[in-house]
């Protein structure tokens, strides 16, 4: 292949207005693995997937992702890149007004003119590889969680994507649909010869599962591996993150002036 | 002195950020026009817009233009019979409808009933990440979700208020002809003597068009741009049916001084 | 709910919809009467107009024969020009003369047509000759007050 690399991030920086979140971020995730990006809830690792999936661009720096750069594109590049990707969102993010069935075709029917009975064999092809063939004419609204979650892993490789990108699969979901997620992500990222990349901060779940590691703190890259280099790695920080400690690098207190000063005990 | 700043900082801020609104929003409105076509070659999405837009209103403003043309008929009859004209009562209740009462009851009704609808449900598939998720597929929310919206409520509102219009017409007769006993022959000839077509009733329809692209434009714009939580959406439906309101009562003014002065009256 | 019975709902609803707005041109305006029908146009000068309104009936025993169609001031003979447009179903002779009369005391104003004698008809463009001008209160009390006055002067002179 001529590009190993399925998404490539250069010296990136990223702010919201001028609240700055991403700096200097690096990294290359490779074509056909499974790749994690963890760290704390608003490190900023969800922007950087935003920024991969070309929904934000880069205030400074190179995002190249299936060979575009994606500050380069217009609106129908743009939407062309997004065609070979699929997402995963956070709560599944079906629409409400469609059944599962039509969920699954959707993009089917947006974006090429296959004949209906074509759609229909698709769709139960994807729906079966999720384990839910039988649920194809419930609404969103009548499934569980975890069914939701896995309706949405169907729609999101509904048309072969060949990089997927999960955006906290695991939240809220109970161990035995977390399990299965966790299978599905293997198992479909294998299947379709695609890439994945999830972000995440179970670290439980998502280490066995992944290929590669990228950690990341207060919008930086902090360390990276293989899952066997992450628990050798040495970095306080990922210590703490992995064994789940309550103080270290990332302290228990928001910073905060003495507590005895607080309750107006230093004035007695 | 430091009230009087802190109240004018306050103004200012509110001035600044309704003009940066109303740019934005006219934005929104010509990024909507221009990726108005799927509305129009998949009509089926429109279809479904007008059933929920339309349809779903139709026994509220039946209802609601019965009982005003009834309470017009007897209001009317009480007044015009005190100068012995109680012939020109269908004048009276038709030319109120027609020309006022019926764009503009309806235009209210419908912003309140289907307009808050539009933003709900637009802003709530915002909330639950379904527009970021279809962005994500390569289907431009706006051209998918927003535009057939927009254009089922715009061509179900001229309906709705023509419906209006015609069951208070019938509401005055019913309370006019039928309940009081005014001559119905009189009712309905002096009614067709002074209702024009072209400026009344034509311009009627003009208005509730206007209406119609008002409240829907509105609607939709507060669902796109409402902020992604419960409160986010719920603030924006209550936006939607004020704004909505005050739009209609505004244009409804001018477009009246447009139509119905000038000389081309009766 | 299923794509068909949406389908079903939308069309009954634009049917009715439109069937209202059939109803409010039909039968309570006057699409019907006049729309449709041929007309040919008469012009008559009246030295004073007093409220007569575009689109106000013209009317010739009662039966409304046509509308006003335009009002325009002339600059040289300093009068009213009225246009009445015609239903060309109803033929006039020439010499029908023109009256401004008021439907009622307070009632709106209209034109009023008595046919002539004349066995030429009235074509698209001819003007009517006789005219009558619009009943002008002001003046009407002015004159009844004058010609009291000159009465009192009279009897007075009399004495």
């Amino acid at each position: 292949m001529a590009d190993p690399a399925v998404a490539e991030i250069e010296d990136l920086t990223f702010a919201y207005d001028r609240r700055p979140v991403l700096h200097g971020i690096r990294l290359s995730i490779p074509r056909g693995k499974v790749v994690a990006i963890m760290g704390q809830s608003g490190c900023g690792k969800t922007t950087l997937l935003r920024i991969i999936a070309a929904a934000l661009l880069p205030s400074s720096g190179r995002a190249r992702v299936l060979g575009q750069v994606t500050g380069e594109l217009d609106r129908d590049g743009l939407y062309a890149l997004r065609r070979r990707m699929g997402m995963l969102f956070q709560f599944g993010a079906l629409f409400t007004d469609m059944s599962v069935y039509d969920n699954v075709a959707f993009q089917m029917r947006e974006h090429t003119d296959l004949p209906e009975d074509t759609i229909r064999d698709l769709v139960l092809m994807k729906l079966e590889a999720v384990g839910l063939r039988g649920a194809a004419g419930l609404m969103p609204g009548e499934l569980s969680g975890g069914m939701a979650r896995r309706v949405a892993l169907a729609r999101a490789v509904a048309l072969d994507p060949q990089l997927i990108l999960y955006d906290e699969p695991f939240t809220g979901l109970d161990p035995i649909a977390l399990g299965v997620i966790a299978r599905l992500v293997r198992q479909l990222n294998d299947s379709l010869g695609a890439t994945s990349i999830i972000v995440t901060h179970d670290v439980a779940e998502t280490l066995p599962l992944v290929d590669y590691v990228y950690f990341m703190a207060d919008g930086r890259v902090v360390a990276q591996g293989t899952p066997a280099d992450v628990h050798r790695s040495g970095v306080a920080f990922v210590e703490q993150f992995v064994r789940g400690e309550i103080d270290g690098p990332v302290p228990f207190h928001y910073p905060a002036d003495g507590y005895a000063a607080d309750l107006g005990l230093a004035a007695a | 002195m430091a009230a009087l700043r802190a109240a004018l900082t306050h103004l200012g801020a509110a001035v600044s950020t309704g003009v940066w609104r109303l740019g934005y929003g006219a934005r929104f409105f010509a990024y909507l026009l221009l990726h108005s076509g799927t509305a129009f070659r998949r009509f089926r999405l429109t279809l479904r817009e007008i059933y929920f837009a339309g349809v779903l209103s139709l026994i509220i403003i039946l209802v609601s233009g019965l009982f005003v043309g009834m309470v017009l008929g007897l209001q009317g009859y009480e007044t015009l019979q005190r100068y012995g004209s109680s012939e020109a009562l269908g004048v009276l209740v038709a030319l109120s409808l027609v020309r006022e009462l019926g764009p503009v009851v309806a235009g209210l009704l419908f912003a309140s009933r289907a307009g808050s609808a539009i933003t709900a449900e637009i802003g709530l598939m915002k909330a639950t990440e379904q527009l970021s998720a279809m962005e994500m597929m390569a289907v431009d929310p706006v051209a998918r979700v927003v535009a057939p919206r927009f254009w089922g409520g715009v061509i179900s509102m001229p309906l709705l208020a023509a419906l209006f219009s015609a069951m208070g017409i019938f509401g005055g007769y019913l309370v006019g002809v039928v309940l009081i006993g005014v001559d119905e022959g009189a009712f309905w000839s002096q009614m067709q003597a002074a209702v024009d077509v072209r400026n009344d009733i034509l311009n009627g329809v003009i208005k509730s068009a206007v209406f119609g692209v008002a409240v829907t434009l509105i609607a939709v714009f507060e669902g796109y741009d409402a902020v992604p939580t419960a409160e986010g959406v719920s603030g924006a439906t209550t936006r939607t049916v004020v704004t909505s309101s005050l739009a209609i009562l505004a244009l409804d003014f001018v477009l009246t001084a447009l139509m119905f002065t000038g000389g081309n009256g009766k | 709910m299923n794509r068909s019975t949406i389908d079903l709902w939308v069309g009954i609803f634009v049917a009715i919809g439109l069937g209202a707005l059939l109803f409010l041109a039909l039968k309570v305006g006057n699409l019907a009467s006049f729309s449709s029908a041929q007309t040919y146009l008469v012009q008559a000068k009246f030295a004073n107009i007093g409220g007569l309104k575009v689109r106000a009936p013209v009317k010739s025993a009662g039966v409304v024969v046509g509308r006003v169609a335009e009002i325009h001031f002339d600059n040289e003979s300093y009068e009213a020009v009225a246009t009445l447009k015609l239903d060309a179903g109803y033929k006039f002779p020439r010499d029908t003369s023109a009256k401004i009369l008021t439907s009622g005391l307070l009632g709106e104003q209209y034109v009023g047509l008595e046919a002539g004698g004349n066995p030429a008809m009235l074509k698209d463009g001819d003007r009517l000759r006789l005219t009558q001008s619009a009943v002008v209160l002001e003046n009407l009390i002015s004159q009844f007050l004058f010609s009291k006055a000159a009465e009192g002067g009279d009897a007075k002179g009399g004495k």
